[in-house]
């Protein structure tokens, strides 16, 4: 074969830097370890499907139905399935021009953009233009078109958390633009410091960086903190202030676990806040119906939000969405059907909300027993879990284990969380994945496990860890005395 | 302080370049006659706008396979499978539901997608070809593009890479704006700015029918490398089956054209299921190079299907896959790695490419309904193709010279200017024929062929009951449609 054929070293450099952990190298290790009939506990991903989580029962009703229309027009339908899955798979048909089988429009069904528009507005008591509403292939492809548009060259920096979810620097490598991370505080309970956040700026500017726009996921990735109004506040003037453009990623904004901060919007605060910030600060919201109690990560259903940006503007983020031609119609019908569920009076409703409280408060359980569990290990500390559906614990590495981390030729936390799953099954993604403060090493594993393995996920965790940590502490240090 | 940070100003300068793959002027304009005709029926000499340009069949009619729906309802609610009266369906849901594990089809799959999905994909190449497929060569995409995006972030480096492109593409390509051909024709040129390459056109020869010339492709492989481009990552080939099935002889001069030059080889065979013509039969690339000896080592092939066309039409599904052949390890990885960053494609999607590569077979329960069904949207499309041509039509229209000279007058190519023409009389939307694409090569369209006079619409063909006798009445002659563009007095 010729030289001049595709090979690594003609590789699209871009490709190259792209790193995406999250399918990495524990998640490789971890599928040859199945592979030869090893039992591995996949916590790698918010995959609540593939660890047991049921779908809730009245959307995949309704797809069905749009799938096979034929059985509406079967003389039992209603006995097999209730009358308001029928309507509203009736009524999502008539959105379409010819089923699920016809591409739509780039943006989306214009019936389902409005029922997402009218879902904001119920949500946050401002209204909502669903033509400033576009569905996509899932929330990460809507990332990905917004970046595109931003990021012109390697002069173009994006502020991103640090711990962040990899998708952003993934896709900041491919596009050729800079990440300027900005550091949360472990310590703070992974709050978002304004100090750090002018510092990072700062920073980069003065290395010739233009910050184009600010990234804030919330609840966090993989930190799970759910940011207070104040703070949101203090972001969205500073994001004024630094003509800076705020992207929201909102996916697990179902996903909260505590009460004293409950879920509030970006665009909710900012409209609060009113003018000349409410009408100037240009916004992006990002939202789901792989996270929150859904879970429908593989119908791969999603959607961004614009707030302030302008109409031609508007236009040519309509041209970079029709590259992608037109996202799947099942997923836009699992988002229209997420944002307007089954309401009181409904037939469906009381199972719904059975199912999806059942799905919450399991969850939330669940948050705890992990965040308990890991601080009951040695030389672990770990931030209470307070929204969407991570555990990000602080493993206090012995310089020993660095030590012989580096002679193995891997990151120090790579080679712990290779050690784990080799000795327990449980497949967690290295913190340094995610980003991370010097010398600081993490792992990241999710709460989805069901509740009833939880125990004993948690007691093969701390006897690994327990016994890691006593292998590689100077002697006398660790004592089970 | 005003923070108007993003604006078209402010924008990344490749998305303001890259036209839309969507919506063509025509294609607005017909949005705009729409709305019109909406508020006041009588705006128009027409009742509706008829979409021809695009290959959505199913919203012009076209009904899907039954077999195929009934087993993606199963697989979406698998609690049906106790409720429905016995079928092949039920198995077959209930064989794909237990290679899915957990049954969670709302789960995210492997990143290439579910591995028996891809075994039931693999087994259906070889049983077309009759070379071996490997399950792990197959990656599953949210139809053919997004897989033809990650080969194009793969090869583009810098703008001094480039890809052979066939002009025009029309006589290669559907109609459909919204179609993968999209992207090898608008679309194309949106991947080009996005990813700065330069496409290195190669005439096709139209008083050979259309035919590709080995010694046209070598001569502007030749010139663009003389012109300072260094490498060339790929030809982009696209199959000419809805027009021309290629002959064998021309796709083996490809191969070795390939081969030798170390291009990779992209073979968009997503209409390999639309031949209505007896005597042809679709070969994919695979196949021809398997044939003509040439192994993984010889050959970098990467081969790319949808659902979205053939006899199943499923635009709005979303599936697809690209079988990667003749890489090494190394570059299998990263494409992976690429694959990863989305996770994985729709899975419902998976499921119908599946289905659609492993169909109902003789003696299966549901292979007589299944038949009778495709048979039908087949023979409907071949009917109003008079056998002659696979999905598309082209009636073949002399414009008058004062024609020509009208539309140079206001700066349009003469068929762009048919086309507006006929939308504004009769509702009728179709692609005009561009062969001014590529100004920027230096050559014109109108310079390359400087005889043409002839426009030639692309008209795809869709099987539809309510639309059968307009449909008929077109394909009897473009005689109507060009008599009624001469009462608009040319």
């Amino acid at each position: 074969m010729s030289s001049k054929s595709l090979d690594y070293e003609n590789l699209n450099e871009n490709v190259k830097k792209c790193q995406y952990a999250v399918r990495g190298e524990l998640y490789l290790r971890a599928s040859e370890l199945q592979k030869e009939g090893k039992k591995i506990i996949f916590t790698n991903v918010g995959n609540p499907h593939a660890l047991g989580q049921k779908p809730l029962t009245f959307p995949r009703e309704v797809v069905a139905l749009c799938q096979a229309p034929f059985l509406l027009d079967d003389p039992n339908v209603g006995l097999v399935f209730p009358a308001d899955a029928i309507a509203r798979a009736k009524h999502y048909l008539s959105m379409t021009s010819g089923g699920l089988g016809a591409y739509s429009d780039s943006r989306g069904l214009p019936g389902i953009r409005k029922k997402v528009a009218e879902f904001i507005e119920r949500r946050d008591g401002y209204p909502s233009d669903p033509e400033l509403i576009f569905l996509t292939g899932g929330a990460s492809i809507g990332v990905i078109q917004i970046l595109n548009t931003i990021i012109r060259g390697a002069h173009d920096g994006i502020l991103v958390p640090v711990p962040q979810y990899p998708l952003y620097s993934a896709t900041i490598s491919l596009l050729g633009g800079s990440l300027v991370p900005y550091y949360l505080e472990e310590t703070a309970n992974w709050g978002l410091d304004i100090g750090n956040l002018r510092q990072s700026v700062t920073q980069a500017r003065s290395q010739g960086t233009t910050v184009r726009a600010m990234v804030v996921i919330n609840p966090g990735n993989p930190t799970g903190q759910c940011l207070s109004e104040a703070n949101l506040k203090e972001v969205l003037k500073f994001c004024y202030e630094n003509n800076l453009v705020l992207l929201g990623d909102e996916v697990y904004q179902q996903n909260i676990y505590q009460d004293e901060r409950p879920f509030i919007s970006a665009r909710k605060v900012l409209m609060n806040m009113g003018p000349p910030i409410s009408k100037e600060v240009q916004l992006v919201s990002f939202h789901t119906v792989s996270k929150g109690y859904w879970g429908e990560c593989g119908q791969r259903g999603g959607y961004f939000e614009m707030t302030n940006i302008s109409p031609q503007t508007v236009e040519e983020i309509y041209k970079v969405s029709s590259i992608s031609l037109s996202p799947n119609v099942s997923g836009q019908i699992f988002m229209g059907l997420m944002v307007s569920p089954p309401k009181l009076g409904d037939i469906s409703y009381e199972r719904y909300v059975r199912e999806s409280k059942g799905i919450l408060e399991s969850l939330r359980r669940r948050a705890r027993i992990m965040t308990d569990g890991f601080n009951s290990c040695r030389n672990v500390v770990c931030n209470f879990t307070e929204g969407a559906m991570y555990s990000f614990p602080q493993i206090r590495l012995p310089p020993k284990a660095i030590e012989a981390a580096k002679s193995a030729g891997k990151v120090a936390d790579v080679f712990y969380c290779l050690k784990l799953l080799e000795a327990t099954g449980i497949s967690t993604v290295p913190g340094s994945g995610f980003g991370q403060k010097e010398g600081v090493f993490h792992l990241r594993t999710t709460i989805l496990p069901a509740e009833e393995d939880m125990p004993a996920i948690m007691a093969s965790f701390k006897k690994f860890n327990d016994e890691f940590m006593e292998q590689y502490e100077d002697k006398g240090g660790y004592s089970r005395m | 302080m005003a923070s108007t940070t993003l604006t078209l100003d402010t924008i990344n300068p490749k998305v303001l370049e890259c036209e839309y793959a969507v919506r063509g002027e025509i294609v607005i304009l017909a949005q705009r006659l729409q709305e019109e005709l909406k508020n006041n029926p009588n705006a128009h000499p027409f009742d509706e706008i008829l979409y021809c340009n695009i290959g959505n069949p199913q919203s012009l009619g076209q009904q899907p396979i039954t077999f195929f729906r009934e087993v993606l309802a199963l697989c979406d609610h698998p609690a049906l499978l106790d409720k429905l009266k016995h079928g092949a369906y039920l198995e077959r849901a209930s064989e794909i539901l237990h290679q899915i594990p957990g049954r969670a089809t709302g789960a995210y799959s492997h990143s290439q997608g579910i591995k028996g999905l891809r075994d039931k994909i693999a087994a259906g190449i070889e049983a077309r070809d009759g070379y071996p497929a490997d399950p792990n060569d197959i990656f599953l995409t949210d139809g053919a593009s997004p897989a033809v995006h990650t080969m194009m972030q793969l090869l583009i480096r810098s703008k001094n890479d480039g890809i052979l492109c066939p002009i025009p593409q029309y006589p290669l390509y559907s109609a459909s704006l919204l179609s993968m051909e999209a992207l090898f024709l608008n679309g194309i040129k949106a991947l080009n700015i996005s990813y700065s390459f330069p496409m290195v056109p190669y005439y096709l020869n139209e008083a050979a029918g259309w035919g590709l010339e080995i010694a046209e492709l070598k001569n502007q492989l030749e010139t663009a490398k003389s012109k300072g481009l260094m490498t060339f990552s790929n030809d982009l080939n696209i199959s000419m089956l809805p027009l021309k099935v290629l002959a064998e002889n021309n796709q083996k001069q490809i191969v070795d054209f390939c081969k030798d030059e170390g291009l990779v080889l992209l073979a968009d065979e997503v209409y390999q299921e639309n031949i209505y013509v007896p005597d042809k039969q679709f070969q994919s690339f695979k196949k021809v190079a398997r044939s003509m000896g040439y192994g993984e080592k010889d050959i970098s092939l990467v081969s790319f299907q949808s659902v979205s066309k053939g006899y199943y039409g499923e635009c709005g599904k979303r599936g697809g896959y690209m079988e990667v052949t003749g890489f090494s390890p190394e570059i299998r990885e990263q494409i992976y790695k690429l694959a990863s960053v989305n996770l994985c494609s729709n899975i419902s999607g998976q499921i119908l490419a599946s289905l659609v590569m492993n169909p109902p077979k003789v003696g299966d329960e549901s292979y007589e309904s299944y038949l009778a069904e495709k048979d039908a949207i087949l023979s409907s499309l071949a009917r109003r193709a008079k056998g002659r041509r696979a999905m598309y039509l082209f009636p073949n229209i002399d414009l008058p010279k004062r024609a020509i000279e009208a539309a140079k007058a206001v700066n349009t190519a003469p068929d762009a200017f048919y086309a507006r023409r006929l939308l504004n009389a009769t509702g009728i939307v179709f692609l005009a024929l561009a062969l001014d694409r590529f100004p920027e090569h230096g050559i014109s369209g109108a310079q390359y062929y400087p005889k043409r006079t002839k426009y030639q619409p692309l008209f795809p063909v869709s099987p539809s009951s309510t639309k059968d006798s307009w449909m008929n009445s077109v394909t009897d002659g473009s005689a109507i449609v060009y008599h009624r563009l001469l009462e608009l007095k040319f």
